[in-house]
């Protein structure tokens, strides 16, 4: 025991460690041939230059070392750099790879800890490029749609209150009600069969997603006063309780 | 600033009339100047409920033509020195009201009242377009059956957008439901929807409901608007959708079958 501690009685705790989640860019490599990561990765960058600048970025080798390709790490961490990207870790690398890492203060970071929608798949990079011009406008409509009311957006449809029997919704993208649906619903009508219909209160006349429809005759009784979603699979709409 | 309220529906008959006429009263004997019209060109009877048809000279058209003054037409109650009527013609059809005509008088009107209210035909063709395209107000009148529900949700939806104060993007009309001829028996028989089913479907501020009385016919014949008949449910129902409008805060009447155990045990709450 020091004695400081009897001096200074009450010591408030400069730190305090907490535990917090990050979204981070990773990027997943599959081929080791430094010249053309080099080149495909400032490709990438220019595309969205204020949106990588100074990104921490997180490397993966799984897909390398699955196919025994070994790469250089202190050069790949200097091409990130060069790049204007601070590589802050790595993934899915070996005993040998990982030793270097740490050697370059570049922390290990584990494959299965981390969540990833599609991590499968071999992607240079995973943010998308530009994301606010190329965002589609969404509309929304915070008053109720009455029957004889039409309403059409060209991206998503976000609806506040609620669409009366006699009104019908379009949207080339998803429709949310987060009111009773009593009108008819249209969501994907330029073909798109992602597109999905979410509601609080499923009654309506019709519900349409990419041309695949069912009338209210179709639409079981058990569904209403509950919130759904309505999506297309196999050319087949499903009705799912959203808990 | 002078208000104007449409009283309107999509289906006909279905109390439109007897409630201009009632709550115009109301406003007048609160003591608040108030004008009302009839814009039912071809049907004139908004005169005939207010039991001055017999002093008819002029009417709305004859002052859109300028072949008589607004001061002219308006005819004074009997009953009420603070209200005017404005009434239809019976000669001509609706195509004898055009919009930059009735504008002019309804801002000719607000110089002087503080209530304007329109009583309006049925359907969405012009004369009715006309009579709530300027309202700051509408009384959406709607009886409890499936179709009269269905044509008010359309009517809502042209206010919502078809109106001088859509299109000049301000704030929106004020909409306000009057669930009308209410028979709280014929609810419980499964015949009519409860008032529940109603705001279920229109999602609307409730001003009130009126029952279906006897009284309202005696009033119509006798040319007094039922209103006045203060004894009557349908007089009380009346007049406190006009203290309700005015701000009053009044717990709803005439919703429950007092005569039945049953309706205690299973009615609407
Ligand atoms: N609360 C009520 N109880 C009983 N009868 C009523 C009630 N309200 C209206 N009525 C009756 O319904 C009929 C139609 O009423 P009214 O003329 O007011 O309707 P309206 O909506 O103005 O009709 P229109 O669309 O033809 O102008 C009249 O015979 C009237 O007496
Ligand atoms: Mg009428």
């Amino acid at each position: 025991m020091s004695t400081d501690s009897q001096k200074t009685p009450y010591n408030p705790p400069a730190l305090e460690f907490k535990s917090s989640t990050f979204t981070v860019p990773v990027l997943v490599l599959s081929s080791n041939d430094l010249l053309v990561i080099e080149q495909q990765l400032q490709e990438k960058v220019r595309l969205a230059p204020e949106f990588f600048r100074n990104s921490p970025l997180v490397f993966d080798l799984l897909e390398l070392n699955k196919r025994n390709l070994d790469i250089d790490i202190a050069a790949l961490t200097d091409i990130i750099r060069k790049s204007g990207l601070l590589p802050i870790g790595i993934r899915g690398g070996n005993a040998e790879q990982n030793k270097l890492a740490l050697a370059l203060h570049i922390p290990v970071y584990s494959i299965h800890n981390s969540v990833s929608a599609n991590s499968q798949k071999p992607k240079a990079i995973v943010p998308p490029p530009e994301p606010k011009t190329e965002s589609v406008a969404t509309t929304l409509i915070t008053q109720p749609v009455r029957s004889g009311q039409r309403i059409y957006a060209s991206g998503d449809l976000i609806i506040l209150a609620q669409v009366s029997a006699g009104a019908e919704i379009m949207a080339e993208g998803n429709i949310h009600v987060y009111n009773t649906l009593r009108g008819r619903a249209l969501a994907g009508v330029q073909g798109n069969p992602d597109a999905r219909i979410f509601c609080s209160d499923l009654q309506a006349e019709l519900i349409s997603i990419a041309g695949n429809y069912k009338v209210s005759e179709d639409l079981e009784k058990a569904v209403g006063k509950k919130p759904v979603q309505i999506y297309l699979q196999d050319h087949a709409l499903i009705i799912k309780d959203i808990v | 600033m002078a208000r104007i309220i449409v009283v309107t529906s999509g289906k006909g008959g279905v109390g439109k009339t007897t409630t201009s006429a009632a709550i115009a009263m109301g406003l007048a004997k609160k003591g608040h100047k108030t004008a009302v019209i009839d814009f039912d060109v071809g049907l004139r009877n908004l005169d005939l409920i207010m039991g001055c048809e017999r002093r008819v000279v002029y009417d709305i058209v004859n002052v859109i033509n300028g072949e008589a003054s607004l001061n002219q037409a308006l005819i004074r109650d009997k009953h009420c020195e603070q209200l005017y009527i404005l009434p239809a013609s019976q000669t001509r059809d609706k195509d004898a009201l055009n919009q930059e005509g009735v504008g002019k008088i309804l801002e000719d009107l607000k110089k002087d009242f503080k209530y304007v209210v329109c009583d309006s035909p049925a359907g969405i063709e012009k004369g009715a377009h006309l009579a709530m395209y300027f309202a700051d107000d509408a009384f959406v009148v709607t009886n409890p059956e499936v179709s009269s529900v269905r044509d008010s949700d359309r009517m809502l939806g042209l206010l919502s957008s078809k109106s001088r104060r859509a299109e000049q993007n301000q704030e929106p009309i004020k909409e306000y439901l009057l669930l009308t001829r209410y028979s709280p028996e014929r609810v419980k028989l499964g015949d009519m929807l409860s008032v529940d089913d109603v705001q279920d479907i229109l999602s609307l501020h409730l001003l009130g409901v009126i029952p279906e009385s006897k009284s309202v016919l005696t009033a119509s014949n006798s040319g007094t608007p039922v209103i006045l008949d203060e004894k009557s449910d349908a007089g009380q129902a009346y007049a406190d959708v006009v203290a309700r409008y005015l701000g009053e805060d009044r717990p709803h009447r005439f919703i429950d079958d007092k005569k039945g155990f049953f309706g205690k045990l299973f009615g609407s709450k």
